[in-house]
Parts: C-alpha cells; structure tokens; sequence
C-alpha cells in the first residue's frame, strides 16, 4: 500500500503559466485542478472516467483529468477551461453555445466544450453524427443533447464560412 | 375581464413583448468559460471533510462500532455514529396526515441499531481532506448481525417475508383505491377485454453535479449557514430546524449554481443533515460532496412499479372501463418530507385520466424494502400511468384491427369537455388532446410514415412507430403537500423595484437549476413594466435571508406561479411608477404608457418623454423637485396561490420511430416528435429544451436505466459505467410543436412544462417496439426494453436474466 504522505514534485505548465507544485502522489488531476490550483471551471461528475465532466486538454490531446495521476502531467501542458476561455480559440464555440442554449446547468459544460474544441480541431464540417459520436463520452443529463450540437455544428459552419476565400 | 387583467393581457401580448419570445438566456456565458458557482467550488476557512461508512448490508443489525483505529489515522477530527448525530438531531417522517393509512417510522439521519438497506450511512469520518476521511473509514470496526432482508416487492407482503417495522406487523406503507363502481358489469358485457401487466423499472435522476453542501456553525450567535446543491432554499432551512429544534431565522440556506436537480436534490438526505449536525458538533465548516458511487446508492430512486391493467371496449373500440393494479416498492422508509405514496398516488389518480370512460377501479398498494429509498423524481407516477395505459389502448387496437391513432381519437376526451372531471375525481380546468394528437400526426406525416413501414417490412427492416397522449401535473395548490402537514410551500412572491440606477430589480425565490427560470423572470418582469431585458436584474431564490419565501423548482410550478407573481408586482410598479411621471409632466397617469424604460404620451405627442432613471434620479436624489403631495413608491410586491383548482395540468402528445433488429435485439431509436401544450410559453425555444431534456430521462429508463439490485438487496449498479445513462448517440433529435391553451387559474396562463417531456417516452416508445414486433406475434412489457427484454419476447432467449428481471 502507498503511503499516503508519499509526495512528489511537479513542474507542469497550466494555461500557459509554468508552475511547480507539491503533490500527493494519490491526487488525481482533476483535484488537483480544482483544490490545489482553484481552477474551478473542471468539474467532477463520476470520478471514474464515464461522464466526461472533468475533460481537460492535456499536450494538445483531450483527456479526463479523474483518470490521471497529476503526477502523470509532469511536464506536461495542460490547458483548463479557464485557459481556453482566455485564449480566446474556442470564444466562437462559446458563443455558439450560448445562443442554441447548449447549456442548461451548465456543469458538463467546460468539458463539452473542451471534447467539441477537439473535434472541430480535427477538420471542418463534422455531421451531427458524427458530432454526437465525438461527444458520446461527455453526459449531459439537462438538454437531451440536441442544443449542443446544433451548438456545435454552427460553430463548425461559421469557421468554415469564415475561412472561405 | 377586468381592468387589471386587460392590461396584463396587453403587456405581455404586444409586438414588442418578450413574452412568447425566444430570448437567449443572458445568464450563461460564465458557465461556457468554467465561472459556474457550484457548492464543490466553495472553500470557507478551517473547513474540514466528511465521509460516510455506508452499510454494505441491506438488513444488518449494529452490533458494535469500533473507531479507535480511524480516530487515530492521519487528519482525522471526529469519528461520529447514527447515536451520536442522534442525540443533537431529532428524526422525521416522511408521513402526509392527509394521507389515510401512510405509516412510516421515524428516520433518523443516519442508522441507529439496525440498517435497512445497503448504503444507508452508519458512521460519519470527519477529516482534514476528503481522502484522508475515506482513509479512515477503511479502519472503522463495524460487527455486524446480518437479518434477512425483504427485497422483491411482489413477496413483501408474504408472511414469510422478514417485515421491516417490526411494530407494523407487515411491510405494508400505504393503499389507496379507487372505484366509481359499475366496473364489473362492463367487462361482464363488453366485447373486448384486454389484460396485460406492465413493469417499469427502478430508475435514479443523475444529476451531474452530484449532492452536496458546507455547513458552517456559529457558536456564538447560535446560526447555522448552509450552501447546498438544492431545488429549494426554504424547504432545507425548514427541515433543518426542525432537525436541530431551531428558530428558521437562525438557519440560512444559501443554494449556488445547482448542476441538475430533476428532484433529486429535494429530499432530505439523512448524510446531509447529519454533515450539518457535525458542522454544529465541531463548530466549524463541514463539506458534503456525494461521490458518484454513493450517490447512486443514497440518491432517491424512482418508478419501480408493476401496473396490472384491464381495459373493457364496445366493438367500436369505445373504452368504457379500466382498472389497475399498481404495486411499488419504495425503501425502507417513506422519504421525509414529500412522502413515498405520490408517485403511487399519481398512477392511481392518472392512469386513463386523458380518456373518455367514466367507469374505473383501481388499488394501488406501497410496500416497505430493504432497498434504497424511492421518492419523487421527474414525471412522479405519470410515466408509469402512461406507459401502462398507452399499452393497453395499443394492445386493444391491434384487437380489433383500429389503427393506435384512431384508436386515441376515438377516445381521448374532447378539446371542447373542459372543465372536466376524470373518474377518479380529478379535476382538469382546460386540455387540448385532440388538438396536440392531430397536430402531432400532421407533423409525423403519419399516414406517409405507416407506408413506409410497410414497405420496409416486405424488406425485412422492422421499423415500430409509437404514440403516447399525456398530461401532466403543473402549478400545485396546498393540497399536495401542504395540507398534509409538510412544510412545502405553494404560495409564490416577487418584490420588484425601481433602483437610483434606472434599474428594474427582481426579487423572487424562484430556484434556477439550468431550466432558464431567471431568463423567464426578465422576461415578464420587463413586458409588465416596459422596459428592456438589459434593464432587468433578477435575484432569485439563492438565499433566505435575502429573498422572499418560495417553494423552489419542483410540480412544473415556477412559471406559473412565480412567473403570476412577477407579472402581477411589475404591473403594480408600472403604475407607481406612472404615478410619479404624471406629475412630472404634469398630465394624468391615463395618458402615459412606459416603452422601452420611458415614459411617453399614449397618444404619441411629443414633449411627454421622460426616462425611467431620471425619474428615479428625481425620486431618489432630488425629491425638492415634486410637490409634497407626491410619494413616490418605486417598489411593489405581489404574492400569488393556485386557487380555483388544485392543480392545473399541462397536456401534449407524443410519437416516435424505431428500428427493431430482430436478430440482436438491439433497437435504434429513430426519431421522437411532440406537441405539447404547457399554457402560455413565455420563452419557446426553452419550453422545447425542457421537452427535449425531459425526454431524454424518459426515453434512459426506456431503453437503458436500471437500478439493479440482486436477491440479497446488493444495489449492481453503482457506477455509471453499470448503469446506463443516455449518450449524445443514443437521443435522436425531437422535434417539438406547441399549442397554447391559456389557463385561467392565473393572467399569464402558464401552465408549467419541467416534468412533461418525461412523461411519454416509455409509452411511446414501447408501442413502438411492439408495433415493430407485431409481425412477429411478440411483445414486450418491461421495462427498460433491453436487447435480452426484445430477444426473450421473440422467444430467442429462454428467459431474462434473475438479475435484470429483479423487479
């Protein structure tokens, strides 16, 4: 059994701030996110990888900060919701989203967002089956999905008017 | 119609109004950029941590509780048994008076002597972090005597069934009959009898945010602050004084962003109150977060019924009676403070209650189990009636070779019947049926999509195609809960006031969990005085101390009843306000309307106009200026009651396409349309986000969800990778239709539309499945309607698994 003292240290950068932390090696990163960084905008849902709410991106790539060890992000980039926001690369997908109302409570939210970022990353004009397949491993049990991907398809249909000629 | 009354008619139906607009929510950036408030979010100084040792029996007796060792692990402040929150909290019951024959036995918060279901919580850890209590509880010596356990509802009332309450002599919890009489000689002469027994599944509402609170005590003033995830502020600090033998007024609720309720978050949960007993205890902050795992074993749980039904037809296809049977299972206990009778109740009151037959019997019987407690949770009993009643009319038709549309006009009370009084004794004020089925077939292209089917089933693709009428409970009065003696209000308030600012300031206790109930707020605080929607604060119901008494988020009731009050308050400050420019612009209040935040000659004239913040600059700052005659009262305040019926009811109708393989069981949910009628829709685009979100948690416990527990009380299902919630991939997109049939009960003529969508999926939804298996003389009645349920109807599989078919 691992002592629950046994510590390390990290260096990580976390929405381009470069930080070095102490860490319990138990932590996992969503918690050490949310209550050692208060980066409150990745939420916890299942603490077991299903629902998606805790999805951050990690090294470019989205993953579910409930899975992983901070330990594991030594190194690493990770970019936040907080971070995302700021940046400003995902301010059209907000938008999108708040206008086709994609967000009720608003809890899976930043974790959508983070999955959707990825997929239109990936390349322009996803269907909505494929957006709901992307999406499939984010829950959101307010909306009953739909308004999130006409969110996310308009988001997706106004980058690919705007990088017309 | 009164003065009073045209003017609200015309404020809220003008060209310009936002009623009946669908304005985007300006609310919800901050949770698109993570800002959302959530209670996991708050940290308060010395906060500490509790978990719970949960019991892994479902029937045990505590024989002894060893400690020590947890004591003594790093972090850990207190270690605290079911005796020792105990002694500072008194137990409650979850009874309503009213309620003939309810019995249960007071509950305390956490088990004293005996546990009665797997997860009830048996010792609290209280430690410096979260993980070093869940450390803790590893080392808590708990000796235990485990009982048998009575978990399989149909055998609860056995005489060899252990019984729950030993005093009670039996695990009965609650009857309830109905009977107009007449029922048995019209299934002695009618032509058609149709009989079948339909079972829904235990289900649980996943919020994704899962429970929790910080309770934090001040000793010395005696005041307890609670920040809890919650659909009502008012209702915890009334359980909680209760609980602790305190005034109201020295518990504060304070209720954050809330991520998802759908009446999970409503109850009174026994870890909760005992996390604020040990807040009181250690006098310091304690925080309550659910993990996922205990959620699914603590949360209320819901449905769990089984509905033998009987219909009784002419040859014509004329329902001329029903009975049901309904049975449920609901827990060990009945939950504290709604009581776990109501959703038994609304399959007794409700079932067949949208068609014409007078004659109609049914029982409906609760027992006690060791299982998780069961309660309200959106839709209460109504997706059972329906599911049950839209099989059998399916059923009866496919008897007599009517098509189901046909079959449901042939029936379904008319538009033009209401006010109308169901056999039962229900009383409906205004429904539009007929009008929502002919709506909703048109926007089917109904006739078009049986073509295809056939088509389709020459070619062996086996398409099912599903119709569900439904109603649904909205806008309580008193008699729900009330009069029952529970501390669950009806009566809805708004203070609404113009500031030195210009600004329109609304206060109500309206619980905004995601639904848009602050936008909807604006939206008739705005049309009722005249101003713009970027005029308008609204301050909902996140605190007692600072808003007014209000109910919460449950019944579909906030739009109808908070929406009345507000209306009703922002016309009253139109007029104070009016008042005041008349003898500014020294002319009467007759003549002047406010548009767009000024006030302006009615007639057009010019030389009239004055804004809305110089008049408060004058009346705040330079009351020199008006004559000593003139008081200006820029605040006005309403409360609002359902009176004339005791409860309005919101109706739709609802259709859906499906594919069945035949071979694999595995159904693939097409499409889903529905035509609802929920009164007024203040905001259309959220009154179709509410069906469409209700629609999902009907179309889960369908197709999906399943509280699975197996013969020892063993809750199988406590991850969300064991039970099945929905996926983006699994809800088709709904299209949704509205007819508005104003009520009367109120001048804004909402009728409420939270809990609708989730009423008629598993009827629907099963008619489809059963429309698709026809060919193959198969059908099935359980639910959820899993691949092994579809492959054991078309006799492929012997027999459903013991555990899935646990009821």
């Amino acid at each position: 059994m691992i002592e629950p003292k046994e510590v390390f240290d990290i260096s990580l950068t976390v929405n381009g701030e470069r930080l070095t932390r102490r860490v319990q090696v138990r932590t996992n990163l969503a918690d050490f996110l949310r209550h050692d960084l208060e980066l409150t905008g990745t939420h916890v849902g299942c603490e077991h990888g299903v629902c998606g709410a805790c999805t951050v991106t990690l090294n470019g790539k989205i993953v579910r900060s409930c899975l992983m060890f901070a330990v594991q992000a030594d190194n690493c980039e990770v970019q936040t919701i907080e971070g995302l926001s700021r940046s400003g690369v995902i301010k059209d997908l907000q938008d999108a989203f708040v206008q086709h109302n994609g967000v009720q409570c608003g809890f899976c939210t930043p974790g959508m967002l983070a999955a959707a970022h990825a997929l239109l990353q990936q390349g322009p004009l996803p269907s909505r089956e494929r957006i709901r397949d992307f999406l499939s491993g984010n829950y959101c049990r307010c909306t009953g999905y739909q308004a999130i991907v006409d969110s996310v398809q308009a988001a997706a249909n106004q980058r690919a008017r705007s990088s017309m000629p | 119609m009164s003065a009073r009354e045209t003017l609200a008619a015309r404020q809220i139906s003008r060209d310009d109004s936002l009623v009946g607009r669908s304005i985007v929510r300006p609310n919800i950036r901050r949770h698109t950029e993570g800002g959302g408030h959530f209670v996991d979010d708050i940290k308060l100084p010395r906060m500490v941590h509790v978990a719970f040792l949960r019991s892994p029996h479902a029937h045990a007796r505590i024989v002894s509780i060893d400690s020590n060792a947890a004591a003594r692990m790093p972090g850990v402040i207190h270690v605290a048994t079911g005796k020792d929150i105990a002694a500072i909290s008194k137990p409650y019951v979850g009874v309503l008076r009213h309620m003939e024959g309810l019995r249960s036995p007071p509950q305390y918060p956490m088990a004293v002597d005996v546990a009665r279901w797997q997860g009830e919580p048996v010792v609290a850890v209280v430690a410096e972090s979260r993980a070093q209590a869940e450390d803790a509880i590893q080392r808590v010596d708990v000796g235990w005597e485990v009982l048998p356990a009575a978990v399989n509802m149909e055998k609860a009332l056995d005489p060899s069934e252990p019984v729950i309450h030993e005093s009670y002599g039996s695990n009965l919890c609650y009857r309830q009959i109905v009977d107009t009489g007449g029922v048995d000689e019209a299934f002695a002469q009618a032509h058609l009898v149709v009989e079948d027994t339909v079972n829904i599944g235990r289900q649980t509402g996943v919020p994704l945010e899962p429970r929790g609170l910080i309770a934090a005590y001040n000793a010395a003033d005696r005041e307890l602050t609670v920040y809890h995830s919650y659909q009502s502020a008012h209702l915890m600090q009334g359980t909680l004084a209760t609980c602790f033998s305190m005034e109201e007024r020295q518990i504060r609720v304070i209720v954050p962003d809330v991520g998802g309720g759908f009446g999970i978050k409503i109850h009174t949960y026994g870890d909760e109150v005992a996390a604020c007993a040990l807040a009181i205890i250690l006098n310091r902050p304690v925080k309550f977060i659910a993990d996922r795992f205990e959620s699914f074993q603590s949360d209320i749980h819901a449905r769990d019924h089984r509905v033998r039904g009987k219909l009784a037809l002419d040859r014509e296809g004329n329902i001329l009676a029903l009975e049901i049977d309904d049975l449920t299972g609901i827990g060990p206990y009945s939950m504290h403070p709604r009581s776990s009778s109501i959703e038994l109740l609304e399959v007794v009151l409700f079932t067949g209650g949208n068609y014409k037959h007078k004659l109609y019997r049914a029982r409906g019987t609760v027992v006690f189990q060791n299982k998780n407690c069961m309660c309200q949770y959106r839709g209460v009993g109504h997706p059972v009636a329906f599911a049950a009643m839209e099989h059998l009319v399916d059923q009866a038709a496919l008897k007599l070779g009517i098509d189901p549309a046909e079959m449901r006009r042939r029936n379904l009370i008319s538009d033009d019947a209401y006010p109308y009084t169901s056999p039962s004794k229900t009383r409906f004020e205004i429904l539009s049926h007929q009008k929502c089925l002919t709506q909703l077939l048109k926007l089917m292209e109904y006739d078009d999509l049986r073509k295809e089917q056939a088509k389709l089933r020459k070619r062996g693709i086996h398409y099912g195609i599903g119709l569900a009428s439904f109603f649904e409970l909205t806008n309580p009065s008193p008699l729900i809960y009330g009069m029952g003696g529970a501390r669950i209000g009806t009566v809805e308030s708004c203070t609404i006031r113009l500031d030195a600012g210009g600004q329109i300031v609304v206060h109500t206790a309206i619980c905004e969990l995601g639904q848009g109930a602050e936008t909807i707020v604006a939206q008739i605080a705005a049309d009722a005085v005249g101003v713009e929607l970027s005029s308008v604060k609204v301050i909902s119901g996140v605190d007692t101390l600072s808003g007014p008494t209000g109910s919460g988020a449950w019944a579909s009731r906030q739009t109808g009843t908070v929406g009345e009050a507000v209306l009703q308050a922002g016309l009253t400050l139109r007029k104070n306000i009016l008042d005041v420019a008349a003898v500014v612009l020294q002319t009467s209040e007759e003549k002047l309307d406010i548009i767009n935040g000024s006030v302006v000659m009615k007639d057009g004239k010019r030389g009239g106009n004055v804004s809305l913040l110089e008049l408060a600059r004058i009346a705040y700052y330079r009351g020199n200026e008006l004559p000593s005659t003139c008081e200006p009262l820029f605040m006005a305040t309403h409360q609002f009651r359902i009176k004339d019926y005791d409860f309005v009811f919101s109706n739709g109708a609802a259709g859906c396409l499906l594919e069945v393989d035949p071979e694999t069981g595995f159904i693939d949910l097409l499409k889903i349309w529905c035509v609802d009628d929920c009164g007024r829709a203040i905001n259309p685009k959220l009154v179709d986000e509410q069906i469409r979100g209700g629609m999902a948690q009907g179309i889960g416990p369908a197709l999906l969800e399943h509280c699975i527990y197996d013969d020892q009380g063993q809750l199988l299902t406590c991850t969300m990778a064991d039970y099945l919630l929905p996926m983006s991939l699994d809800v088709p997109d709904i299209e949704v239709h509205h007819v508005q049939t104003l009520t009367k009960t109120s001048a804004l003529g909402a009728k409420g539309i939270g809990e609708a969508g989730a009423s008629a999926p598993p009827g629907a939804i099963m008619n489809a499945v059963n429309d698709a298996l026809r060919p193959f003389n198969a059908k099935v009645t359980r639910q959820p309607i899993t691949p092994e349920v579809v492959l054991e109807a078309l006799g492929k599989i012997s027999q459903v698994s013991s555990v899935s078919r646990q009821a």
